[in-house]
């Protein structure tokens, strides 16, 4: 452990006094082990409500079918699948956290991982949702699947980029809950050791008999290195996967090679952004300020700036090379976008997407709790417009005029959409109440080498440098859950 | 006295942890296990734990998928039901590969995992052999079998002067979960 010495010019990682090993597992565990509070409850049932309305809609769907939603004969693909790759996309962040960060040692991603990968596995489930309501007879869905049929067998067409996609979600679905509840077991089995009871009993099962032996500890590390390195090209090929949906198709506006890199990227964006409007939460309504610091909070701004103008690029070069490809549908396609009847969509998404984030080169935006949470919001909405205008724009004017209309969703499409987002809420509410919400173990791992107390014993001890300790401390002024006596330190 | 099974030795510093274990093996006294709240880095190589192969699991298994998923694509779309499809190849090899990428992922992610889980006797339900329950908490315990170390004082007094926090000579094995 101590062969980790970290540089004391770097930002603590968990802030606060006395912290101990034991402090961290009271700490986090407050919201499993004692009944919910009030802020819990109310979004609980706001929550459970929007649920609701999702059951009622997408029952309403099933029942009379999908001409219950806004789709015409020109528009055939509209709020379902911008929903889907909205969610789909809102899942990245969870596993980029979780294994590109931990290829890269960024051990910030230590405090977070936990809720972000809930968060992707709850987002991927929402989209897969709209995969089946959107089939129309839901009950074939196997008929995606290479499964032995009475036909002769007729297979799939795996050429088919929508073949490709049920892989692509599928596998990165169970392969995120298996890294998901592999890291979990050792937090699972910290409540059990502390639970009487049917508690004891239930968190017994679910632990698997984890003990925490050296064996154990050892090859559960190698696990989570090579699950990180197996689910970060995994990630990246999923929204790959999804952009080929609409990229290999011959529609104008979405036959372009550069649809991967930018749905990639947009899914970074969108996923820090969602990660972003529940932590800022979570960590105010749970006491979690000691271990997601303003550290963390500026870090996924950070992110968020960078793949906002990855993002920026994109849109302004699919303009370009709409103009410079000499194809006049391509060119009307974007024309289109830009000032026709959705000229308002597109300006929403280009101001909710690429200007409004820039606002986080400012160290002020970008370390303030309320405007994080409100850009986030704002980068939310830009993204779900940024799928809306993608597919309803290329659609709603296509190669013949006489077919030319304008999509209007019904109630059953909104339904379906609020609904989704109560079963977001839902789930993720009740995972932080039944599951730590940090990863205990792996914030034990920053105790030692990486908290503000660890640091201000070296100073204290004076075991670093005078002018690299100032620096340190000075830095903290930015942190808002940082001690009072900060100042005191400065004065010895 | 005989009917001590295991001497746990208590710390509450993964520093003091590493020292006590030094110390045992300084006065040849045979560790059985570790048990820490949190991985400890550079402990397999003072208990001569040997590399973990898993990566080669992970590998084999992940081939295993590439090859299942080119040879199931093989089979159904040239070999079983040949189509048509714009007069292209029946095997388009470039649009096999997403799949064979999926299924090797995922192959090798469950294999793996699953493979971790058997050796290490993790399964729902399983009884958890804890020796001590705060463990999984904010203790780093070192275990020793009492039969075979049989000074005993000698070991509780090893375990203090390095730092343990608490020396528990334990008459069963594992904590009772009933």
């Amino acid at each position: 452990m101590s062969s980790h010495h970290e540089s004391i010019l770097r930002e603590p990682l968990v802030t606060g006094e006395n912290i101990t090993y034991s402090k961290v597992t009271e700490d986090i565990l407050v919201p499993v082990e004692n009944k919910p509070n009030k802020a819990w409850w109310i979004g609980f049932i706001v929550s459970a409500l929007g649920a609701g309305l999702w059951v009622f809609s997408v029952s309403w769907t099933f029942w009379f079918g999908i001409g219950e939603w806004g789709l015409n004969k020109t528009v055939g693909w509209a709020w379902d699948i911008t929903g889907f790759v909205w969610w789909v996309g809102i899942g990245h962040a969870g596993t980029l956290i979780s294994a590109v960060l931990l290829l890269f040692r960024q051990n910030w991603r230590n405090s977070i991982n936990r809720s972000a990968e809930a968060m992707t596995i709850f987002a991927v489930i929402c989209a897969a949702s709209y995969i089946i309501s959107h089939m129309g007879r839901p009950w074939l869905f196997t008929w995606a699947l290479p499964l032995p049929n009475q036909y002769g067998s007729l297979w799939v067409n795996f050429n088919s980029p929508l073949v490709w996609d049920v892989f692509a979600i599928s596998t990165y679905f169970s392969v995120s809950l298996v890294f998901w509840y592999t890291g979990l077991l050792p937090d699972i089995a910290t409540i059990r050791d502390r639970a009487k009871g049917t508690r004891r009993r239930v968190y017994s099962i679910l632990s698997f008999g984890w003990n925490g032996s050296v064996k154990t500890w050892q090859r559960f590390e190698l696990v989570s290195l090579i699950l990180a390195g197996v689910s970060t090209p995994l990630v990246l090929s999923v929204h790959t996967i999804v952009s080929m949906d609409f990229a290999t198709s011959l529609v104008p506006g979405w036959h372009t090679t550069i649809f991967p890199p930018y749905f990639v990227a947009g899914a970074i964006f969108s996923g820090f952004a969602m990660v972003q409007t529940l932590l800022l939460i979570t960590r105010k309504v749970m006491n979690f300020e000691n271990y997601i610091t303003m550290f963390h909070i500026e870090s996924m701004n950070k992110i968020i700036i960078l793949t906002g103008s990855i993002v920026g690029v994109a849109y302004l070069t699919e303009l370009f090379i709409a103009w410079y490809s000499g194809v006049e549908y391509e060119q009307y396609a974007f024309l289109n976008r830009v000032s026709g009847p959705y000229w308002w969509a597109y300006w929403i998404m280009m101001t909710c997407n690429v200007i409004s984030p820039q606002l986080f080169w400012i160290k002020k935006v970008r370390t303030s709790i309320a405007l994080s949470w409100i850009l986030s919001i704002v980068v939310n909405i830009g993204m779900w417009f940024e799928r809306f205008v993608i597919i309803v724009t290329s659609l709603h004017r296509d190669y013949l005029p006489s077919s030319w209309v304008m999509f209007y969703p019904s109630w059953v499409d909104v339904g379906v959409f609020i609904g989704s987002i109560g079963v977001f809420f839902t789930l993720f509410l009740l995972f932080l109440r039944v599951l730590p919400a940090i990863a205990m173990a792996e914030v034990k791992l920053l105790l030692k080498s990486s908290s503000d107390q660890a640091k201000k014993k070296l100073i204290a001890e004076k075991a670093v440098d005078s002018g690299e300790a100032e620096y340190y401390l000075e830095s903290l002024e930015k942190y808002d859950s940082i001690s009072p006596k900060v100042a005191e330190f400065q004065k010895v | 006295m005989s009917n001590i099974k295991y001497i746990l030795g208590h710390f509450e510093d993964p520093d003091d942890l590493m020292h006590g274990i030094d110390k045992l093996q300084e006065n040849s006294v045979s560790i059985y296990d570790v048990y820490t709240p949190m991985p400890i880095h550079g402990i397999e190589d003072k208990l001569g734990i040997k590399r973990s192969r898993l990566g080669k699991v992970a590998f084999c298994f992940g081939l295993t998928g590439t090859i299942t998923a080119i040879s199931m694509i093989t089979y159904m779309l040239v070999i079983d039901w040949p189509m048509n499809i714009g007069g292209k190849p029946h095997f388009a090899f470039p649009d096999f590969i997403p799949i064979m990428f999926e299924l090797t992922v995922l192959f090798s992610a469950f294999g793996m995992v699953g493979t971790y889980f058997f050796v290490n006797h993790l399964a729902p339900g399983r009884a958890p052999r804890v020796m001590d329950l705060r463990a999984t908490n904010d203790r780093f315990v070192i275990a020793i079998d009492a039969k075979t170390n049989t000074s005993h004082d000698q070991i509780d007094n090893i375990l203090k002067e390095a730092g343990a926090v608490e020396v528990k000579h334990n008459e069963r094995k594992y904590v009772s979960y009933e």
